[in-house]
């Protein structure tokens, strides 16, 4: 048996078979593959995860679809692009503002974030076809803006109905001449989450926007972030620093990014990958295309966040910006550090469960572990195996049906563009010396033994895990927070933030460790039961009975 | 400015909606659905649609929305989704146990022709739906309509559970349309105040402004039953409150079971009220008692008092049909001056009955049904109002033309108590005056000079 101390005091594979118990006996089947008890013996690996793959049918999910990860998720935070979405009112109104991408319109002043753009689809359209409106939907978006861009989002029905929006992208795109119009076939019923969304969306941008503008960028040390996407301002505190260490980022895909800097993406010496799921496979093709090598970096949290800064230092190798950020991080980090020893006293102990996305519930694990919480379970929403097990596991994942429709395309070196930003050699120097390129270990390795991680966990499973660990703290979405708060137990959204953030970064790491303080420490929990209810028996009398 | 690119100059757009002032149907079913105690809502679909629907009900009413999906893949797309939903059924009975299952389909299942009622006798068929438990379901093509006509047709599905009978219970069925959990508690106040035993549906109060107790029930307390549904046949009468959201359901089970139907206006204001108790003491053949007249008298008198700062202000409102009838009508009562209207759902009777009700007013209404906000707000810039009306959405063209805002309609995703103060009836007045005062009042407050600043107001 694992001599390792347990964090938990309660067998995993009891909680696992509690979980499981409920289900009819092929759910019950499936559903066991996807909740793994991390480590569970001393001699053996971890089980295999199985992950990305279909939601049951009938069983409450937290998931949403490919639309949502497309549309709501990758190009919502663009901010001078007309999104234009073909189809029924529904998609277009439910993804209108709703992520709390944060935005400035910069000098520019060109933001269309705040609008919501829909061909509003009725039946006669579906019945003779949408290109037609699409087209003139387009013609109307263009006269009364102008903008650079206008991408077009597919929903079901259109493509049940074999409107072909990439032909109509063409000839409005051909037809103006000065404005890019593409689009994508971002089906909700494709693939099996929002991550074949961010899939499809990326491809497009990377497709049809990146390497665009030729002119070079002007900026000491340049990079592009990837998986961002300035939630409650995330971002901003991002650039912030960067700026700060003398740091150019040329690109945030997608957090308050414009047109423009997808185009000049390839300027940049080196990508930067937040959120991994997301956006992995642009930073392979930037680094393929155009020479550009990548990290994985983490800015969720004050320790991640100086480490990841030391890191590109380390890449660009220059003592001067070396220097600098030391500089930086000596300067920001005693705040954050006041702070979380303050919070500390009362959180120390404390446990956590996060259930978010495809990155998330990684990545706020080190803003708990710096105020003493422990995430005793966690999962990915839609995340793939190698979010869980790290990227070893890729060659090993066999791809499904439902991954097959998503389209991967096919990159080589640009004849013109390509530029290998360090030569062999350096790049072997940097890797003996500990540094690692394109490197991500996955969620399992930084959870304690005994652990439990589901994928895909579902509103039913969710409830049970509260019920029986009993956490101070539970991590999710809006669809999930008042039923655990019903519970009695604290709930923080971790893809909107409720109405906070920023959470990135240094002041984002003051701005949680005092949200999370306040949250675990609200009287209002203590209110559940009335004192009639707590204690029904009669025990005194009033003196005037 | 937030919405900078919004020109003066109007231009007619026959394929670009911008900023919609509706969404779509299966949110409206999914609402509905909430009202059925013991329901489970189900969305037959591909899983985006429940996941937006959850979420922005959830934001609206911040309470637990529990509801399913039969989660279509590229295969149920192309082969159809019985399978799924047989599965989905079956899944939903053995984890959840809900009383009854309200599907609703969706834009995808729709185009692809699935048909409920069938795959409905094919589950009851293969034992999928245990006994005593109920599905029923609703055709809710996202491209047909909006929110308000998915509303409408789920609570037509809850009307046609009705059983034949030939027996009467005294009861009076009210349909309440789509308003607030607290809306609904209180026309079940009203009615019982003047002593007419009514079943209401749906009924969504005590389902989405529950309590916080620790204990988290999927299926609240609250509800309209299914046995109170089948009865619905035995009742003397039927008050549907909106043309939109309740008459289809009252006209099915007049023409179905002889339930004789009266269409009234939802009843928010002083006139839509009066109508709304005058016609159930008529059909339950009662007298009213002096606490609602009392009532009634209340509100009339915070007219009289308020109406000095309501007088030829002129106002902006956006929102569903049912809401902004009698919202119109009772902002004309107040000498307030509603020039621009916008719905979003379809329908030509709106706009006639927009012109209807202003027609006497000495001021020109801009009306439009199918319209959007991009075009309300052109309206605005052209000429300005002094109060916009509607749901959250609105808050950007109030902060660029910084007119003051009263939230009012689906959804309120930024402010909160929505779910718990009522709007209709005479209380409901009182709430809306004070509301609508307060803001006119602060706006004063904030823009005169030092020397035109009063204590008394």
């Amino acid at each position: 048996m694992s001599t390792t101390k347990k964090v938990v005091q309660w067998d995993p594979a009891d909680i696992k078979e509690e979980l499981l118990k409920k289900y009819p006996p092929k759910v019950a089947r499936k559903r066991a593959k996807q909740i793994m008890i991390n480590e569970a013996t001393e001699s053996e690996a971890p089980p295999e995860i199985v992950a990305n793959v279909r939601t049951i049918p009938g069983i409450i999910t937290m998931r949403g679809c490919t639309y949502a990860g497309c549309k709501g998720v990758i190009m919502g935070p663009t901010r001078d692009i007309v999104n234009i979405t073909h189809g029924p009112i529904g998609c277009g109104f439910y993804s209108w503002l709703t992520r709390r991408n944060q935005t400035s319109a910069g000098p520019d002043g060109e933001n269309y974030m705040p609008y919501c753009f829909s061909t509003d689809m009725q039946d006669q359209d579906i019945i003779f076809g949408g290109e037609k409106k699409l087209e003139a939907a387009i013609q109307e978006a263009y006269d009364l803006f102008h903008p650079k861009g206008i991408c077009i989002f597919s929903t079901c029905p259109v493509g049940l109905i074999g409107d072909d929006i990439h032909a109509v992208a063409r000839k409005m795109k051909a037809k103006f001449g000065d404005c890019n119009v593409f689009g994508f076939s971002c089906e909700g019923y494709k693939g099996v989450s929002q991550s074949a969304g961010h899939h499809i969306a990326n491809n497009q941008v990377f497709t049809h926007l990146v390497g665009e503008n030729t002119e070079p960028k002007e900026g000491e040390y340049k990079i592009n972030l990837l998986g961002e996407y300035n939630i409650g301002g995330d971002g901003f505190e991002i650039d912030r620093i960067f700026k700060k260490c003398g740091i150019t980022n040329l690109a945030t895909f997608s957090g308050n990014s414009t047109y423009d800097q997808f185009a000049s993406a390839q300027h940049a010496d080196l990508s930067c990958v937040m959120c991994h799921r997301s956006i992995n496979y642009v930073a392979d093709m930037l680094e393929t295309k155009y020479g550009i090598p990548w990290i994985k970096v983490n800015f969720i949290g004050a320790t991640s966040t100086a480490k990841s800064l030391r890191k590109i230092g380390e890449y660009f190798g220059d003592k001067k910006l070396i220097d600098r950020i030391n500089e930086v991080i000596a300067e920001e980090l005693p705040e954050v550090e006041a702070v979380a020893a303050d919070v500390r006293s009362r959180t120390e102990g404390k446990t956590a469960m996060m259930f978010v996305g495809g990155s998330r519930a990684h990545h706020y694990q080190d803003l708990f572990n710096e105020m003493g919480m422990k995430t005793i379970s966690a999962g990915y929403e839609f995340g793939h195996r190698d979010d869980y097990e790290g990227r070893d596991v890729i060659p090993d994942i066999k791809v499904d049906a439902d991954s097959r429709n998503i389209e991967e395309i096919e990159v080589e070196a640009d004849e013109a563009l390509y530029r290998a930003r360090k030569t062999p050699e350096e790049i072997k120097a940097l890797e003996e010396s500990g540094f690692q390129f394109k490197h991500y270990e996955g969620l399992n390795p930084d959870m304690d033994k005994g652990t439990i991680i589901v994928d895909d966990l579902n509103q039913y499973e969710a409830e049970k895990l509260v019920e029986l660990m009993k956490p101070d703290l539970f991590c999710a979405g809006i669809k999930e927070k008042y039923s655990i708060q019903k519970l009695g137990v604290p709930m923080k959204q971790l893809h909107s933030y409720d109405s906070g953030g920023p959470y990135a970064g240094f002041q984002g790491a003051i701005n949680f460790y005092k949200e999370i303080d306040r949250l675990v420490g609200s009287k209002v929990w203590s209110y559940m039961k009335a004192p009639w209810q707590e204690n029904p028996e009669l025990t005194a009398t009033f003196v005037w009975e | 400015m937030l919405l900078r690119h919004t020109p003066t100059e109007i231009k007619d757009r026959k394929s670009l909606v911008i900023n919609p002032a509706k969404t779509c149907q299966p949110i409206g079913a999914m609402y509905a659905a909430l009202g059925i105690h013991g329901c489970l809502p189900h969305s037959h679909g591909s899983q985006g649609c429940c996941a937006y629907h959850r979420s922005m009900l959830t934001r609206h009413y911040k309470e637990p929305v529990s509801a399913a999906t039969s989660s279509f893949t590229e295969g149920a797309s192309v082969f159809g989704g019985q399978a799924n939903l047989l599965q989905a059924i079956n899944n939903i009975f053995t984890v959840y146990d809900p009383e009854v299952i309200a599907v609703h389909t969706t834009c995808l299942s729709e185009t692809i022709g699935d048909d409920l009622n069938q795959i409905r006798t094919k589950a009851i068929k293969e034992g999928k739906i245990p006994e005593g438990k109920t599905m029923i379901g609703a055709p809710t093509p996202s491209y047909v309509g909006s929110h308000v006509t998915g509303f409408s047709n789920m609570v037509k599905a809850m009307a046609q559970l009705a059983e034949p009978t030939s027996e009467k219970n005294g009861k009076v069925n009210i349909i309440p349309g789509w308003v607030e959990p607290c809306d609904m508690e209180e026309i079940k106040r009203l009615s019982s105040l003047i002593g007419v035993d009514i079943t209401l549906f749906p009924d969504t109060s005590g389902v989405l402004n529950g309590p916080l107790s620790g204990e988290y029930k999927m299926f609240p307390d609250g509800g309209v039953t299914v046995k109170e549904l089948k009865e619905t046949s035995k009742a003397i009468g039927t008050l549907a409150l909106g043309e939109w959201c309740s008459a289809d359901a009252a006209r099915w089970l007049d023409s179905k079971h002889k339930v004789p139907c009266t269409v009234l206006d939802m009843p928010f204001g002083l006139s839509a009220t009066d109508r709304f108790i005058d016609v159930l003491r008529t059909v339950a053949g009662v007298s009213i008692p002096d606490s609602i007249s009392f009532e009634r008298g209340q509100l009339v008198d915070l007219i009289s008092d308020m109406h000095q700062y309501f007088y030829g202000k002129r106002v902006a409102i956006y929102g569903d049909p049912d809401q902004l009838i009698s919202m119109v009508e009772f902002l004309c009562s107040i000498d307030m001056c509603p020039v621009y209207v916008v719905t979003g759902t379809p329908g030509k009777k709106f706009e006639k009955r927009i012109k209807e009700i202003t027609k006497d007013m000495p001021f020109e209404v801009k009306v439009k049904a199918k319209g959007d906000m991009f075009l309300l707000h052109q309206w605005i810039k052209n000429e300005p109002v002094d109060l916009l009306i509607g749901n959250t959405y609105g808050k950007y063209i109030a902060r660029d033309e910084d007119v003051p805002f009263l939230r009012w309609g689906f959804p309120i995703v930024d402010r909160q108590g929505h779910q718990y103060f009522p709007t209709v009836g005479y209380k409901g007045g009182l709430r809306l005056l004070e509301k609508i005062l307060g803001l006119l009042l602060d706006r004063k407050d904030r823009d005169d000079s030092e020397e035109k600043f009063e204590l008394v107001l």
